[in-house]
């Protein structure tokens, strides 16, 4: 069974520029409703396979996305 | 029917606009980033891709420093209001609209203080009488980019580096440009573009932005309303994160993508391009009326220099009896009286009479610019 992260933001343009900017470079993604167990912060999350976390993680931080936190699902 | 009031608002609009905006409600109506369900993150993604087209449009590179406003006097009243505090001295110049004067005028009973650069009565402006109206307590200059009135564009680079040496920032009220004449944030030093959707960017009315270029410190402007923005949501404070510090309540998603559609029409077509046919009908109008008599043409009468707008007034006839006669007689649409804009009229020399206003549009032929005159000739004559 597939293992899932969820990447968290602050807002919602922050969501849109991570799913371009992922899909661009070839990630597997689907937006999500933010899984209430995590936050409030934001409606929409990014989930992703959690193997690739570190590399989400790399992405998202070189293009300066803001992020809230990554969590495992 | 011969419109020539685009610089009241664009009209037609191209086709595909009005279809984004049924679409848009049709496949992608949830609101936007309130909820995770796809209807939701469909709407956030159109609303997504227009601010990241507007950022490249002009020139800017952060999509998160585009905030949507309802029009352009909704964006220059949050700049306005968000960065003037008391004691702040502020100057403007004597063509501005009164989408600028009247939210100075109410900031200057407040306590801020005004300085009004005088044009001269073609509109242009002398940028020496710019240098000496700045001082150490300069906080902002705001200008037209072009005259509402007459056409006449402003220098806004050198405008901007005036207003950069005093410490101030630049914001420009680019209703009348934005999408009739190339603007390049970052290269002509703008700090902060106010810009409408609805005339020459192609939109619906109801939707319009302020572009906030990257050197601008935004802790430095406060927002001009505050409330939900579907981020933070355990708090009760506005957040600070961009663009949400800035847009409360659920967005224009209509008026959004039919913007986004606009734009995609204009650079398609090259706003190049666009700008060189207006220039054209410019001079049309120009050359036809010119020709009549009993007709003053006000403004540069030089298309290189001004937006595609040109006033007149005949002598001996009212501005209200023009405007009636061509559009009952001849279907052809014009605005008369003060435009909303006084001062500029003063300066213009046409307070309080006003002019006739002829303002073609990208749909506009040189055909049409053509007839018009035809028809203003006979109303200057009978």
């Amino acid at each position: 069974m597939t293992q899932y992260g969820v990447v968290l933001f602050h807002t919602t343009s922050a969501v849109m520029r991570a799913e371009k900017l992922l899909i661009k470079e070839g990630y597997s993604i689907k937006l999500i409703p933010t899984p209430r167990q995590f936050s409030s912060d934001c409606g929409i999350a990014l989930r992703f396979d959690w193997y690739r976390r570190q590399k989400v993680k790399l992405a998202l931080d070189s293009a300066q996305v803001e992020i809230n936190s990554i969590n495992r699902l | 029917m011969i419109y020539l009031d685009n610089a009241a608002t664009s009209w037609p609009k191209p086709p595909e606009v009005l279809k984004a905006m049924t679409d848009v409600l049709e496949r992608a109506g949830g609101n936007p980033g309130r909820s995770g369900h796809r209807l939701s993150i469909a709407a956030a993604r159109v609303i997504y891709d227009t601010r990241e087209a507007i950022a490249s449009f002009f020139g800017t590179s952060d999509p998160l420093r585009v905030i949507f406003t309802s029009n352009a006097t909704h964006a220059i009243n949050l700049a306005l209001r968000g960065i003037l505090k008391p004691g702040d001295h502020v100057v403007t110049s004597s063509i501005e609209h009164n989408a600028v004067m009247r939210p100075l005028r109410s900031l200057e009973k407040q306590g801020i203080r005004l300085s009004i650069v005088p044009c001269a009565s073609d509109g242009s402006i002398d940028v020496r009488d710019l240098e000496k109206a700045m001082n150490s307590t300069t906080r902002l200059v705001i200008m037209t980019h072009a005259s509402n009135v007459v056409g006449t564009l402003l220098p806004i680079t050198e405008i901007a580096s005036i207003a950069h040496q005093a410490g101030a920032l630049l914001l420009v009220d680019a209703a009348q440009t934005a999408g009739a004449f190339p603007i390049d944030v970052q290269a002509a030093g703008i700090d902060l573009l106010a810009f409408t959707g609805h005339k020459e960017l192609q939109g619906p009315p109801g939707i319009g932005g302020l572009v906030i270029s990257d050197n601008v410190d935004v802790s430095q402007i406060e927002p001009l309303m505050r409330g939900g923005t579907g981020s933070r949501s355990e708090s009760e404070e506005q957040p600070d994160d961009l663009p949400d510090k800035y847009e409360s309540g659920t967005a224009n998603l209509a008026g959004i993508a039919g913007l986004g559609v606009g734009l995609k029409w204009i650079t398609d077509r090259g706003i190049g391009e666009i700008r060189d046919h207006l220039k054209k009908l410019s001079q049309t109008l120009i050359n036809g009326l010119s020709a009549l008599p009993k007709v003053k043409i006000y403004g540069t009468l030089d298309p290189e220099r001004s937006v595609a707008i040109v006033s007149f007034t005949v002598t001996g006839k009212r501005v209200s009896e023009i405007g009636l006669r061509l559009d009952e007689e001849y279907d052809v649409l014009s605005r008369v009286g003060l435009h909303c804009a006084p001062a500029a009229h003063r300066t213009i020399g046409s307070f309080p009479e006003g002019t006739v206003r002829l303002a073609p549009g990208a749909f506009t032929t040189v055909d049409d610019a053509q007839e018009a005159i035809q028809a203003i000739s006979k109303v200057v004559r009978s």
